[in-house]
């Protein structure tokens, strides 16, 4: 849901004015993503939410500081980012996830899973919960870097430009990084997901 | 110039850039060509396709309960000590 910017403009003006309340009402567009960007971080449902809210007061008293170069949203997210960054540096060594291997790297099996028919798996089928947790497990298992640029484009269907302004990467580096999440996803997911699509019986196959 | 035929791995290449248009038009025309006869290439994509649809979804990520009054609660609060004029909730 792309925000109104001049609106934004307005409310932050107000709420650096004085016009505190107004803080409520003006990340609460930002808040499942900030959570869910924290989540993918950290993996960590307690200190996601804790970071999250780290996040809303370090935007807050930071606000005179926006000066409307990139969305509010975009610069909210880049906040979050950068909080949850902190929170892993201070975990690094015990971490697998090194950030060192946040850098591009041209290791690693891009190629799809191999199929010779689709059939379409409908959102309704995440009815069933288990499609859900199969989605958050591939998810959970993709490299740091691109666990992210998913999150923000393909969960929060942020655009290239907006995803690289909050990662403060390039949009080169977003659409590379995008690419072979989902070639990641595609591959783990496909021959998993194939249970999930509807039977040939009738509408209701998948239910079953 | 003689448009050359593209095979497999390159349609692969390209399958995220097809998925969000943005793809040129030359190459975008070889890519539906291929498709038109490759069915396995067919199906990479509309996997590829049906698994970015579904991760946008909001029943997929969901956020924990209370999440939100927390974190209104916790913003109060700064914004109550920002202002001593008005007494913490």
């Amino acid at each position: 849901m792309p925000a109104n910017p001049e609106l934004e403009m307005e409310m932050i003006r107000r709420v650096t004015a004085g016009e505190k309340q107004l803080f409520h009402q003006l990340i609460r567009p930002c808040e499942r993503g900030i959570y869910l960007l924290l989540f993918s971080m950290l993996r960590n449902q307690a200190e996601a939410e804790d970071a999250a809210q780290e996040t809303a007061i370090k935007i807050y008293r930071n606000l005179h500081l926006y000066r409307g170069e990139a969305q509010f949203r975009t610069w909210a997210y880049s906040i979050a980012r950068n909080e949850g960054l902190r929170r892993l540096r201070r975990v690094q060594n015990a971490r697998e996830d090194s950030l060192d291997a946040m850098t591009e790297g041209e290791s690693g099996d891009f190629t799809p899973a191999v199929l010779t028919s689709w059939r379409e798996v409908p959102a309704e089928a995440l009815e069933r919960k288990e499609l859900g947790a199969l989605l958050r497990e591939a998810i959970g298992g993709l490299p740091e870097i691109y666990r992210n640029v998913i999150l923000l484009r393909d969960i929060q269907e942020m655009d290239v430009r907006e995803t690289a302004g909050a990662l403060e990467i390039s949009e080169a580096a977003v659409k590379v990084r995008l690419h072979r999440a989902r070639a990641l996803l595609q591959r783990s997911l496909a021959p998993k997901l194939k249970g999930f699509a509807p039977g040939r019986k009738g509408l209701l196959g998948w239910w079953r | 110039m003689v448009a050359m035929r593209i095979d497999c791995k390159h349609v692969w290449e390209h399958i995220s850039a097809y998925i969000d248009g943005e793809v040129e038009a030359e190459l975008r025309a070889e890519i539906d060509k291929h498709l038109e006869t490759c069915e396995i290439c067919a199906a990479v994509l509309d996997s590829t396709r049906n698994v970015v649809v579904l991760l946008a979804d909001e029943r997929v990520f969901e956020i924990p309960a209370g999440y939100s009054k927390r974190l209104h609660e916790r913003i109060e609060r700064e914004i109550a000590q920002d202002d001593p004029s008005k007494p913490e909730p």
